[in-house]
């Protein structure tokens, strides 16, 4: 019983990253970022860095994988200035790296 | 080789595109926008006199006709009143291009007079949004909002101009093509096959017409499945009129206020088939308890919806008119005698109406008089409140496009400027409002606009006296314990009407309403009917918010009902 509430608990609890390609301009995080704040689900970590020429950036989120997730994907994914969304079920090692600097 | 400035630009884009009317208010960050207007030759500009009256104005058009309409504001105020409406397209997926004037670029970001970030403000209400921030970028931005707004599942695009990039000179060689809707294909080909057995082993199904049924043009295909396969067929409220209502499939609304017959009937649904509709909790109740038991097939154009609040068997993700092309030769011919004369007994026992409520001093008397004397032509807007619940559960309405109501948000002050926006879009056809007296004061001002306009809008003020819907809510939820929704001052909305130039009449109980409205239909232009209505008129049945379907409160026959 209590392995399998833990199990339950650490699947919740389980980090994931969405990494999205996007245009690049001024407005593009605020669509974003207003996704997740508007259905109260917390983005625990955001890296962007333009790529190329600097037309597109390249944005990773780090967030909790739940309930939710599902359906924050599908509206990413309906936005015009998102040109790509990959999942990735696990923490990516970008964070690892930047979390060096709040260590 | 063209050389104009940006407003320039922005007017012959949208003169490109087909748009005729666009509604709106000048103010001083988008002066040179109206500048250029003032020389177009096509089009015309309706003044409001409230910004939230010229969004509205526009959906009126957009909702009557199903093409893009626009609207003007200008930055801080102007642009903030209008967000009301941008809200409610969203709401309702309508397509609209809004075009706000903004401070110029140099002085954003630094509180400038009459500077707000609508932008930012707008972002969660639009499909998308822009900030133009260089006047070459119009030629760009103007077709991909009209694409965006039309495409998919449509909705609302805003476009913030600063006011030095309309008057920024630009050139150019040649003139985009301009925005139209991007076809969308039928969903994938094995789920609707999958689709199709499981309508064909269902021996209890029921079809739900949604919205998305109307904009995407599917109603004549959504009646030959239900006849193909016998399907008593449901329709939420923006649904309404894609199956006509005197059809013998049709159940009319579903939920919060439907008739307890067609409740019951989904409770006992083995197969729920939505197609171009959302699952809002006004039309489904408790979710958990909604259709229990039953499987559901699921078809939307947004993918995003498909499974969000229930989860489908099968999901159809794609343009619901393709979709059910592509699913009609599949599903057998099946007439389904013991589900429909379940249905057709459970409507014989527990109707919508009773003869003594459809005298014309009731509500639904009056509203089924207006019906007997218009015709299909005839478009029926309503406000928010109890007479837009009465109307969409007796008006039979018989084709799409027919009922134009603010469903997702419900937008008190919605009726009146959509009323005008369908009469200039539809000028041969008559236009009648049934409002409310709390509804009609919310954008009451607009009287001067059907004026001005010569709109053939007929205002049935069915007057209460008082914010009726919320003033029963109180009675069957709080007690009785009335507070804030009876008017303390009884309008004399005639002299108002007249005070604005519109015939008006009062029709006080016992009146020959019959050769009231005869004569009020007979003469083309606005004009106003006060209607007295009783406090005590409710709308039943009613499920209580949060309640499942099965517990309706009142109506007739409510002692027999078992569930
Ligand atoms: C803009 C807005 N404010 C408040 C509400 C909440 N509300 C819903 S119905 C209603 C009363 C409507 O009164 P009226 O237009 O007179 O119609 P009635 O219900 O009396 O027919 C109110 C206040 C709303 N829907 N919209």
């Amino acid at each position: 019983m209590l392995n399998d509430a833990l199990a339950e608990l650490s699947a919740e609890e389980r980090g994931a990253t969405l990494e999205l390609t996007v245009n690049n301009h001024p407005g593009v995080m605020s669509h974003i970022c207003g996704l997740f704040s508007r259905r109260a689900y917390n983005l625990e970590g955001i890296v962007c860095l333009p790529q190329g020429d600097g037309a597109t950036s390249r944005m990773w989120l780090r967030v909790n994988e739940n309930a939710k997730l599902q359906q924050v994907m599908r509206q990413v994914e309906k936005l015009p200035d998102v040109l790509a969304l990959v999942h990735h079920p696990a923490e990516h090692e970008i964070f690892s790296l930047v979390g060096r600097f709040t260590a | 080789m063209y050389e104009m400035t940006g407003a320039r630009a922005i007017i012959g884009l949208l003169e490109r595109q087909g748009i005729d009317t666009i509604a709106g208010i000048p103010g001083g960050a988008n002066l040179p926008l109206y500048d250029a207007l003032r020389d177009s030759r096509t089009i015309r500009h309706v003044l409001c006199r409230h910004e939230q009256g010229a969004g509205f104005l526009a959906q009126g058009i957009a909702r009557s006709t199903g093409q893009a309409a626009v609207c003007f504001a200008t930055s801080g105020p102007g642009a903030t009143n209008i967000l009301t409406a941008i809200a409610d397209a969203y709401l309702d997926s309508i397509p609209l291009v809004c075009i706000t004037g903004q401070v110029p670029t140099s002085l954003i970001g630094t509180d400038a007079f009459q500077e707000v970030d609508i932008y930012g403000l707008s972002i969660p209400i639009t499909k998308h949004n822009y900030l133009v921030r260089s006047a070459d970028d119009l030629l760009r931005i103007l077709p991909e909002a009209f694409t965006l707004a039309l495409s998919g599942r449509p909705g609302p695009v805003l476009i913030d101009v600063p006011k030095d990039i309309q008057t920024a000179t630009i050139r150019f060689a040649r003139w985009p093509e301009p925005g139209c809707r991007r076809e969308v294909p039928a969903a994938d080909g094995e789920a609707i096959a999958q689709a199709a057995r499981l309508i064909d082993a269902a021996e209890r199904p029921i079809l739900c017409l949604g919205g998305g049924i109307i904009h995407g043009g599917a109603s004549d295909l959504a009646r030959e499945l239900a006849e193909k396969c016998s399907l008593p067929t449901t329709m939420t409220l923006m649904g309404l009129g894609a199956m006509p209502a005197d059809h013998p499939l049709a159940l009319g609304m579903l939920g919060m206020h439907a008739a307890r017959s067609t409740n019951m009937a989904l409770q006992e649904c083995d197969l729920f088939i939505a197609a171009g509709a959302r699952f809002d909790d006004r039309a489904t109740g408790k979710l958990v308890e909604f259709c229990p038991g039953a499987g559901i097939v699921h078809m939307d154009i947004d993918a995003s919806e498909v499974s969000k609040l229930k989860t489908a068997t099968v999901g159809l993700v794609g343009d619901v008119r393709h979709t059910l092309a592509a699913l009609l030769p599949l599903v057998r011919r099946r007439s389904r005698g013991a589900w429909r004369h379940t249905t057709a007994m459970l409507r014989r026992m527990y109707p919508m109406t009773l003869p003594e409520a459809t005298v014309p001093e009731r509500p639904y008397g009056l509203i089924l008089k207006v019906a007997e004397l218009l015709d299909e032509e005839a478009v029926v807007v309503t406000d928010v409140g109890k007479h837009q619940m009465w109307t969409a559960q007796v008006y039979p309405f018989s084709r799409p496009r027919q009922l134009l109501t603010s469903g997702g948000l419900g937008t008190m002050g919605f009726g009146l400027p959509t009323a005008i926006g369908a009469a200039l879009a539809m000028p041969q056809r008559p236009v009648v409002l049934f409002t409310g007296d709390g509804s009609l004061q919310m954008n009451l001002q607009e009287l001067a606009t059907a004026v001005e306009q010569r709109a053939n809008v007929k205002i049935l003020v069915m007057n209460n006296r008082s914010l009726g819907l919320v003033r029963q809510q109180q009675r069957l939820f709080y007690n009785e314990r009335h507070i804030a929704c009876d008017f303390q001052l009884d309008v004399d909305f005639c002299t108002i009407a007249r005070g604005y130039g519109i015939p008006s009449f009062n029709a006080p109980a016992g009146c020959d309403l019959d050769s009231l409205l005869r004569q009020v239909f007979a003469v083309p232009g606005p004009c106003l009917v006060n209607v007295l209505v009783g406090r005590e008129e409710e709308v039943y049945p009613m499920v209580p918010p949060g309640a499942a379907n099965s517990e309706m409160l009142g109506g007739f026959y409510a002692e027999r009902c078992t569930c």
